[in-house]
């Protein structure tokens, strides 16, 4: 028996009572094997994602250069080069010798028809459907999931598992319905509860009174013929009383009450800022690019939503939409302090307020005037920070450069201080999660 | 149920509707198959409905037991397991096997089948059985009612007996051991894949399985698998290696190791098990490397015999299942909306699209194995004239010993050379194509179902069914030793057709990196002449 019995076998039969009359050795029982730990394909499929990394790694990139910074963080459709995917195998050339085969569905042929032959690479072949065999086929498409496509778009890296008090959790008041209150506004009275309460009142002054009156008709009747008047007298007044209890009263009203509470801030935005002058050639957007996904993946597992602004600057700054802000190529110098400027009225106008927590992330290669630098530096530090919750910039110097001085923009930043700034320098694509993770850890440490 | 038309689509109309035939009048041809006059029905079937339990599924296993057992069949115990969508993905990819090494042509196929069913562009195979005994069938947890028990009957009674009772299935393969071999195997490619690194493991299967073709013994029965035997052998076989081995002397070892085969050389007998030749006398392989090729030549010799009987395989178990279904309608056991039911899926699994129509990828094994397992019944219980002479053993007896006389004794080819008959290819219209050297531009028809193109088209369609018709035969001609130690391979050329270069550039690779030295492939036309030369 290779396999365990297992929990749901249902044996009905005795097979050897059963093949002791007839051949039919029948059933020997039902497994229920839908409770098994799913994911026996999983090694094979690891296997083969593993093999052809580097044409999945290239489709992966072309996809994620299509879409959307949002979309990124989900799985989808692959689609990689058949060539190399074929399983070989010892095949007859049809171009040589000849052969017969059977094929059926003849609807018009006799004997001595002709068929002109069907070009190469068409079906038509009678030989048979042999499994397996494959072939070469154009492409080869298939789905990856979430997990496996980040795990390629981050070059193997693992997405970040960070705790959520890792960095920048502020929390906000919030009003929040805490119970009830006998005090309040007309508009928050509850008029059901009102009435509620009313009727438990009376209920417990109707039985109070009761008592009394019981109470009193018992000295009555202790107290001898004729009973005293003032006892009487007080038994009528309290049975009056019982009938004539009011309908409402004001310590019958109730009213939504209102509590402050400490609340995570739920709501998020990140604005992009990115240098579209000349000097930033696609390779420097690309990694910009990755480096905002990131920062928009890891935001999306915090928050849960959150919303992007694209600003663009050459030497003026427009907010743009995403399909312009990566791939509308513009020329012109570089200005920085507008595009800080427009994020601070962005951020004034329609993000202020305790419970928006707003990131921004910079890209640039780090070009500027230094007059432009002193300025943006100093804008920074005095306006636009103390709004953030965070603020990154990467600094994407050209590849062909000095690589030990550092860019002007660089420079000019080295005056700002605090817990919410944080720069790094990113080469090329290996660089970005390492800096990421440092980016978004060093807070702790602090 | 003794004489339904199928619904091919490719059928004739019926000409001579049987007058015994008890449906209504207005009807040329049943639309619903009418229980056989005469039966005892029970008044109640056994269940309604596509809902399912596990008592229900015993229920009918029990009635189609009992069916089975009336009408001869001998199977194996059955396991049946019930298994969800994603499952049977994974098993599927797996070639079916529960159990299976790690490679990645496994996960590609899981992948592509994943693909292709989540986009709804293919559905999941309805039925796996695992030639196992006892034998394992996979039933899987969306099937409604009908489908279960008609995967039951297809493959819990006709892939099992077929099993049981083919003469290549009892001579090659055993089994009761192919499980625990696989879960050695896991194990094996597992710790080598640690040892060795999985690079190194993946690029030797990746040899072996383009020669897993060439890894079969084809007429000799192979030694029993058993996984201790395995085990003791293995270990023997390195420890050995370990003990003895010493760089400096190594020389002296391969000498003496070679000696027996240096005499051998003169009359060197060609082989045809390439990778059993490879595990033996590859001069440089490891002792892991030869565990590996060993393994995929294990494996290929069980598949062995399921290469060769597609169309009998499925087949017997399409007719069984049809056959026992009918039996269980006949008996009251099902009903009518039942039977709708898995008409439909029979009708899909059976249909033959016209070779000329955009749905056709080739014969449909299913197809051809049914209509021919069912005319032997139709020619057994009421042969015509053209039977008669056809089939002059067959007309008139028992079909239930006809039926499994050509379960028993039969493999593709030889199924259809004695049991293709006249009725089935007027059915399936088939006729036969001759593409020559003559004539690059065009196919000409040879023959056609007529009585002059019978026989031509039955021994054709045969032939096409013969394994080297679509594998290539390779012998191993003649490994020298000396040094060179280079690898002759040979191809016996049949009615002129080569090679394609780059199949045969690209194998013959493969052969190198066992080898590791020259491999060199020629092609012998029948009369000895060499026509062509590979060389890696």
């Amino acid at each position: 028996m290779p396999r365990k019995p297992d929990r749901e076998s249902t044996p009905y039969t005795d097979p050897q009572d059963a093949s002791a009359d007839s051949p039919i050795a029948g059933l020997l029982r039902i497994v229920d094997r839908r409770s098994d730990p799913p994911g026996r394909g999983a090694v094979n499929r690891e296997r083969f994602i593993r093999r052809f990394k580097d044409d999945i790694k290239r489709a992966a990139d072309e996809e994620f250069g299509k879409r959307s910074i949002k979309d990124v963080g989900r799985g989808g459709r692959i689609s990689i080069p058949g060539r190399g995917l074929a399983e070989p195998r010892l095949t007859h050339d049809d171009d040589s010798g000849s052969r017969d085969f059977v094929l059926p569905g003849n609807r018009e042929y006799l004997p001595g028809d002709s068929i002109s032959r069907p070009r190469r690479g068409g079906e038509g072949e009678g030989d048979g459907d042999d499994a397996g065999s494959g072939g070469s086929t154009d492409s080869f498409g298939f789905a990856l999931s979430r997990e496996e496509f980040l795990a390629l778009f981050f070059d193997d890296l693992e997405l970040p598992n960070l705790e959520r008090t890792r960095f920048g959790e502020m929390s906000m008041e919030r009003m929040r319905r805490g119970g009830y209150s006998r005090e309040g506004l007309a508009s928050n009275l509850l008029p059901g509860m009102t009435v509620r309460m009313g009727i438990a009142r009376r209920i417990a002054l109707r039985g109070a009174l009761l008592e009394r009156i019981e109470e009193l008709e018992g000295e009555v009747a202790q107290a001898g013929d004729p009973p005293p008047a003032e006892l009487l007298e007080e038994i009528a007044r309290l049975r009056a009383r019982r009938e004539h209890l009011p309908f409402l009263e004001d310590v019958d009203r109730r009213y939504r009450s209102r509590v402050p509470t400490a609340a995570p801030a739920t709501r998020a935005v990140m604005l992009c800022l990115m240098d579209v002058s000349g000097s930033m050639d696609e390779r420097k957007k690309d990694l910009a690019k990755r480096f905002f996904a990131l920062l928009y993946l890891f935001l999306e597992r915090k928050y849960g939503r959150v919303e992007v602004i694209f600003v663009r600057h050459t030497e003026t700054a427009e907010e743009v939409d995403e399909e312009r802000f990566f791939h509308d190529p513009q020329t012109g110098g570089t200005l920085v302090h507008p595009a800080l400027e427009l994020a601070y009225r962005i951020v004034q106008e329609r993000y202020a307020g305790p419970d928006w927590n707003v990131y921004v992330a910079q890209a640039s290669d780090g070009d500027c005037t230094g007059e432009d630098g002193r300025r943006s530096a100093a804008f920074l530090q005095q306006d636009l920070l103390p709004l953030l919750r965070y603020f990154a910039y990467i600094d994407i110097p050209s590849s062909s450069g000095w690589f030990n001085r550092a860019s002007d923009l660089w420079q000019s930043y080295d005056v700002i201080e605090g817990p919410v700034f944080a720069r790094r320098a990113v080469h090329d694509r290996g660089d970005i999660w390492p800096v990421f993770r440092e980016l978004f850890a060093r807070k702790q440490a602090a | 149920m003794t004489e339904t038309e199928g619904n091919t689509g490719t059928t004739e109309p019926s000409a001579n509707p049987d007058p015994q035939r008890p449906w209504p009048k207005l009807l040329t041809k049943p639309t619903v198959p009418m229980p056989r006059p005469g039966v005892q029905r029970r008044g109640e079937p056994i269940a309604t409905g596509s809902e399912w339990t596990l008592g229900t599924l015993e229920k009918y296993d029990r009635a189609i037991a009992a069916h089975a057992g009336r009408l001869g069949l001998d199977t194996y115990p059955i396991q049946y397991e019930l298994i969800t969508a994603s499952q049977m993905l994974d098993l599927c990819s797996t070639v079916g096997m529960p159990v299976h090494y790690a490679h990645w042509s496994f996960g590609k196929s899981l992948l592509s089948q994943e693909h292709g069913y989540r986009k709804g562009m293919t559905g999941l195979a309805y039925e796996i059985v695992i030639n196992t005994s006892p034998s394992i069938a996979y039933l899987m947890e969306t099937n409604t009612l009908a489908l279960q028990v008609l995967v039951m009957a297809h493959a819990g009674y006709g892939h099992n007996a077929f099993f049981k009772t083919n003469y290549l299935f009892r001579q090659f393969t055993q089994a009761d051991a192919i499980l625990d071999y696989l879960q050695f195997a896991r194990s094996f490619v597992q710790e080598c894949e640690e040892q060795y690194g999985w690079r190194e493991v993946e690029s030797v299967l990746d040899c072996c399985h383009a020669l897993a073709p060439y890894g079969v013994d084809r007429y000799r029965r192979p030694a029993r698998l058993s996984v201790k035997r395995e085990r003791a052998r293995l270990n023997e076989r390195l420890k050995f290696a370990e003990k003895h081995y010493n760089p400096d002397f190594a020389h002296l070892h391969m000498h003496e190791r070679d000696e027996p085969e240096a005499e051998s050389l003169e009359a060197f007998d060609p082989q045809e098990n390439l990778l059993y030749f490879i595990e033996k006398h590859a001069p440089k392989l490891q002792p892991w490397q030869r565990e590996l090729v060993r393994i995929v030549r294990k494996v290929s010799q069980y598949f062995y015999p399921q290469r060769l009987t597609k169309v009998a395989n499925e087949g017997a178990a399409t007719f069984w299942h049809y056959t026992l279904l009918n039996e269980l309608y006949d008996a009251g056991e099902v009903d009518d909306g039942f039977m709708l039911e898995w008409l439909g899926n029979h009708g899909d699994v059976v249909a033959q699209p016209p070779f000329d129509s955009r749905g056709f990828r080739g014969l449909n094994p299913y197809a051809l194995g049914f209509s021919i397992f069912r005319d032997i019944r139709r020619i057994c219980e009421l042969p015509t004239d053209e039977d008669r002479e056809w089939f002059p053993s067959l007309a008139g007896t028992p079909w239930p010993e006809a039926i499994r006389f050509a379960m028993t004794n039969f493999k593709d080819d030889s199924l259809i050379e004695q049991y293709l008959s006249p009725k089935v290819m007027r059915d399936m219209r088939l006729f036969m194509m001759h593409d020559g050297e003559d004539d690059r531009d065009h196919y000409h028809v040879h023959a056609i179902h007529n009585e002059a193109g019978y026989t031509k088209v039955r021994q054709t369609l045969a032939g096409q069914y013969r394994s080297e018709a679509y594998i290539p035969t390779i012998v191993v001609a003649r490994a020298s030793d000396d040094a060179e130690r280079a690898l002759l391979l040979q191809h016996r050329v049949e009615s002129g057709r080569l090679l394609d270069a780059q199949s045969a550039e690209t194998v013959l690779g493969y052969v190198k990196q066992l080898w590791k030295f020259d491999v060199v492939l020629e092609e012998i036309g029948s009369d000895g002449r060499r026509l062509k030369i590979h060389r890696t």
